[in-house]
Order: C-alpha cells, then structure tokens, then sequence
C-alpha cells in the first residue's frame, strides 16, 4: 500500500504496519497545512496555560482585592497585569483558571459525545433492522430539537430542582455530551452500513468472530478519519455552547471562573471598563479559531476527498 | 415525497413524548412557579395538581396534554388546534404569548436570512472565481472567523463599537441603538431600521460564513463541468457563464444547507435577543426559563422543533425540484 494516498474505505485494515504507514502520510500533510500548525500551537500553548494555573504566580481568581470599590480597577493597577473585573478579581487570573474550565468542559463533553455517538451509529449501522430504525428515529428527535434550547431547558431544570450550584463542571459536561451526540452516530453510521458490506467483514465474520469484535477491531479502524475531524471541530462547538450556557447564567456558575460567565455582567460596566467584556471574548474566539484551522487540517490530511 | 410527509407526524410525536418527559421531571412540573408562592399553601397545591390532573399517572398526562394540543378535547377555555395551555409567567395563553412575540422574531430572522443569503452567497462566487487569490483567501479568512464567534461576545462588541461609544468615520459619527426593537411607539420606518443593523448583523455572521463557504465550494464543483466549459466555447463571457450556467447549479446544495440553518437560527435569536433585549419569542423563551413555565417551555420547544421538521421536508422537497436526477422512493 502506498505511503501517500488512502484506499477508498479510508485508512489500512487492521495490520499494524500499514497503519503505521498510512500515519506517515497524514502526518506529512498535516504539517503543510500551515494554519492547522499554527492552530495547533496555539492550543497547546492556551493548554499549558491552564495546566500550570495552580503553579503561576497568580493572584488567587476569587478573592477581592481591597483596593477595588464598585468599578473595575484599571490594567496595571495595585499589581493586576490585566485589571480586574467588576467585583475587584484580578482578571488574569479569572482568565487562567477561566481556560482550565472552558477547556476540561470542552474535553469531556467531546469524550463523552464520541462515545455515544460511536457506540449508538456502529450498532445502527453493523446490525441493520429494526434496530437501525429505531435508533435513527431517535437521533431525528435530538436533531429536530434545536440544541441551544434544550440545553437551556435541561440545565434549567437541574438547578430548579437543587440549587444553582448543582449546575457545576460534570453536569454541564454530561448534559452537552449527553445531548450533542447524534450529527456524529449519523456520520458513523453511514461509514458502517458500508463497511459491513466489505469482503473483509465477510472474512473476520467467517472466521467465528464475536460482532463486538468485528464492531470495535475490524470495522471502527476504518471509520476513525471522520471521527476523529468531527470531534475536533466538536471541541469548537462545545467550548462555544458552554461559554453562551454560561454567559446566559445557565451553565458554570460563580464565583467558579468560565470564559463565558466572565461576560454575564460585562454589559453593565462596557462604557468604564471595556477590557473585561473584550479579554474573555478574545480568549474563546482565538482557541474556537485555532480549533477549527486545526480541524479544517486534518480533514484534508485524513481525506482528501472530504471537503 | 407523500411518504415523508407522513413520516413526519410520527416523528413530531415522538419528540413531543420526549420533551414531556423532560420537562415534566422539572420539581413540580407545570406548578412550579406557585412553589415560590409563599401565599399558596400545600392544601392548596394538591388541590391545583388534582385539578390540573397532575397526580395521574405521567402517561395519562401526557394523553391528555396531546388532546388539548391538537384540539380533540378542551381545556376548559378553548378548543383549538395548538392549544399548549396558559402560560403562568405572561398571565395569559401560550398561543396568545407566542403569537404576540413571533412578528418581531420573525422581522430579525427574515432581515438576517435575507441579509446573510445574498451577501453569503456573493462572497462565494467571488471567491470561486479566483480560487486561491487574496481576495479567495479573504473571504475564506473571514468565513472562519465568522464560525468561531461567540455569537453573544461580537453583540457585545459591537455594542461597545456602535453604541456606547460610536465610531467617527468618514467624517460622521456614528452611533446605534443597542436595545430593543424601537425609541417609540409610533412607526418610524428611519428607527425602525436603525434598530434593526446590529441585532441582523449579529445573527447573520454565522450563516454569512457558513453560507459563503459552502457556496464557494459548490460554484468550484460547477466550474470544473463539461457544460461550463461548453458554455465557454460558445464563446460566452465569463459573466453570463457564471451567473446564467453556474450560479443555477452551484445553488442547488446551497438550498438544502440553507434550510438546515433554522435550529441554528432558532438558537441564534435567543441569544441575540436577550443581549439587544428584542422583544421576540426568544426573549419569552429566556424569561419562562427562569420561572419555569411548563407550558410555555413546551409550548415554544414544540412549534421550534414543528418548524425545523418542516423546513427538513422543504428542502428534501426543493432539492428534487431543482435537480430532477434525484428521486426519492
């Protein structure tokens, strides 16, 4: 097999050399697509960032500082780099420990979504049937709701039934991983109606295989390229979905930082203090940007076709 | 095409059951707004669920919610079809509260899908006719730009650009009103409009990108065809090719991408809205959040969901008419 272009089914069966190979060519396209490079860096740049918040000398981002009295202090002012934001935290700070959520929401969302959506397209796809039926319908229902919506009316309901404060990292996590999944079980699902069709699905069938097996070692390879693009650009939607949740006061609430919270009240204090409605704004456009150039590369790496 | 028709009442059905459920575990369900009640007292609770059914079984409910809805039984006031109920945060009916906001939605979404499908599409086929110019690069640039924005962060911006501050440019100050959908009540086309720039643009960027992209590789598609280079040797302009041959086929994916647009339309408007504080159903939808108003959430969340399936079936529907080489069985 050829190090440089990929069979029609996408990228090699399951023996390990080819696949090796196959990385090979992809990692070469990839790094000629110099916006997905740059994409990258910045990613692993704004990672190491809030990886390291607890180690950087960093004001601590929920304590007032004494100075403050009603409005934002200035950038530069009584030793906060960037300011602070309208109750007197210093807004670097905010912003670090801000990343650390945005981004770990983000992860375990997409995590959470590929799984399902893997889980629930392969099984559609693999058996066929009445099962295939059944399960479309149900990702029809989660498509025709527009998600914003029920994203709200779901995180409504949690903090009705508790307190607000119910509204933390894992439920917004499990809720948007709970609920964005169905585009992607679509996509899978077509990769595996015709997969299923391939001789070497015959072959792994003939030789007594389990269909979990099949499903997981000798289909799911194949199908990976897609997956893989989608939920890269499935990082950018969800750090997008979570910042609105959160700027409408419905996702993570406070004093815990978000890139999204951070802006729930920045209309008040806009004509005095337009940094803290810029700077939390500026960090999800440059991370959602450097996402989707990364994405937008791999899709040409992985498939060239796909466009 | 009948057969998808039909397959779509099934399908508002079971949507229906699913956000009932949801929604009906909310604490209290339709009576949660008088558990904040202190005046109301628990006597008073058992006897509104009774009266409300709201201690049957939750698949009675559910039945009987659905007869109101589509009109088979009444709810004591009215029988008509899309009866979702009284909506305790606006004291009066869904339908009336639903219906009062929708022309003002309607008015943002128009003027943004207007706005967003011919300076979308233009962009497009320029970009497509110079792949791989500054000018291509541009708008490409622009189009990921305009997919990574926070819808409710660029409002924000613009806010701060146009209307707390304004912007001095050629020579002019301008400046723009941020909130609401007029100064006063009587109609004044001049306001009216002014009222309308930010919260159109706001809304439109994402479509703008996406739109745009998707145009532009739909017209680079068209351009490498056999019938465009006939058109070609005829020895017409590029012009006329492009906008008498190309356009008309390179449109045809556009349709169906367009009409998908609407639930991210639909989420675009309540987050609009609430920041240039619109006086639309997205609003309503924000503010019964808060209260949580059963019947209007779901209310809301059915006719919302109504409209995407509807506009699934437009374009499955236009995309044949368009291009007779796809059948559906």
């Amino acid at each position: 097999m050829a190090t440089t272009t990929l069979p029609p089914g996408g990228l090699a069966i399951t023996a390990d050399d080819d696949f090796q190979l196959e990385r090979h060519g992809v990692w070469k396209r990839l790094r000629r697509h110099k916006p997905a490079i740059v994409g990258a860096f910045v990613i692993a740049f704004m990672v190491l960032i809030a990886a390291l918040a607890h180690v950087l000398p960093l004001h601590d981002p929920n304590a007032i500082d004494n100075a403050w009295s009603g409005t934002p202090l200035a950038p530069g002012v009584a030793g906060h780099f960037l300011g602070t934001d309208e109750v007197g935290r210093d807004l670097l700070a905010r912003l670090i420990y801000g990343a650390q959520i945005s981004l770990t929401v983000a992860l375990f969302a997409v995590i959470m979504e590929l799984t399902i959506g893997t889980v629930v397209g392969a099984i559609a796809g693999y058996y066929g049937g009445w099962v295939d039926y059944w399960l479309m319908r149900l990702t029809d229902v989660f498509l025709s709701i527009p998600l914003l919506p029920l994203l709200l009316v779901l995180t409504a309901i949690v903090s009705a039934t508790s307190t607000k404060a119910a509204l933390n990292f894992g439920t917004i996590v499990i809720i948007i991983g709970g609920l964005s999944w169905p585009s992607l079980a679509r996509l899978v699902r077509a990769s595996f109606l015709s997969l299923r069709e391939k001789e070497f699905t015959e072959a792994a069938r003939a030789l007594g295989n389990r269909d979990g097996r099949i499903i997981f070692r000798h289909l799911l390879p194949n199908a990976v390229a897609p997956i893989i693009v989608q939920g890269t650009l499935e990082i950018a939607n969800v750090i997008i979905l979570e910042s609105t949740l959160s700027f409408l006061g419905f996702g993570i609430q406070p004093p815990t930082a978000s890139w999204g919270n951070m802006l729930a009240n920045a209309q008040s204090n806009m004509s005095n203090a337009p940094w803290v409605a810029i700077l939390p704004g500026l960090c999800i456009l440059v991370t959602v940007l450097a996402v989707n150039y990364l994405g937008d590369g791999m899709r040409d790496a992985l498939d060239p076709k796909l466009k | 095409m009948v057969r998808r028709t039909v397959e779509a009442i099934p399908l508002l059905l079971l949507i229906s059951v699913i956000l009932f459920a949801i929604l009906s575990n909310a604490p209290g369900g339709p009576l949660a707004p008088y558990l904040q009640n202190p005046h109301i007292t628990a006597a008073d609770i058992a006897r509104l669920k009774h009266n409300l059914g709201l201690d049957d079984p939750i698949y009675i409910q559910y039945i009987k919610w659905i007869a109101r809805v589509v009109g088979l039984q009444s709810d004591g006031e009215s029988q008509h079809f899309g009866n979702f109920g009284y909506s305790t945060s606006n004291s009066e009916t869904v339908t009336a509260a639903i219906l009062e906001r929708m022309p003002a939605t309607l008015l943002l979404m128009g003027s943004a899908f207007t706005f967003s499908l011919i300076v979308g599409v233009a962009f497009g086929i320029i970009a497509a006719i110079k792949p791989y110019s500054s000018v291509d690069y541009l708008v490409t640039t622009f189009a990921f730009f305009g997919q990574s924005m926070p819808v409710f962060w660029f409002a924000l911006m613009l806010q701060l650009a146009f209307a707390v501050n304004g912007i001095n440019a050629f020579g002019y100050h301008i400046a723009l009103p941020s909130a609401g959908l007029s100064n006063s009540d009587d109609f004044n086309i001049g306001d009216r409009l002014q009222h309308l720039i930010l919260p159109t643009i706001v809304l439109s960027l994402l479509f703008l990108a996406t739109w745009s992209r998707f145009t532009r590789s739909s017209m680079l598609e068209v351009l490498k065809t056999d019938y465009m280079r006939t058109a070609a040797a005829k020895g017409l302009d590029k012009m006329t090719i492009i906008m008498r041959h190309g356009l008309k086929n390179a449109l045809m994916p556009v349709v169906t991408i367009v009409a998908l647009s609407l639930p991210g339309l639909v989420a675009g408007a309540v987050v609009t809205e609430t920041i240039f504080a619109w006086p639309g159903m997205g609003r309503l939808f924000i503010n019964a959040l808060g209260q949580f108003d059963f019947s209007l959430l779901m209310g809301y969340l059915m006719m919302v969901s109504f409209l995407v399936v509807f506009f699934n079936l437009v374009a499955d529907v236009a995309y044949a008419w368009l291009d007779p080489r796809v059948k559906y069985d």
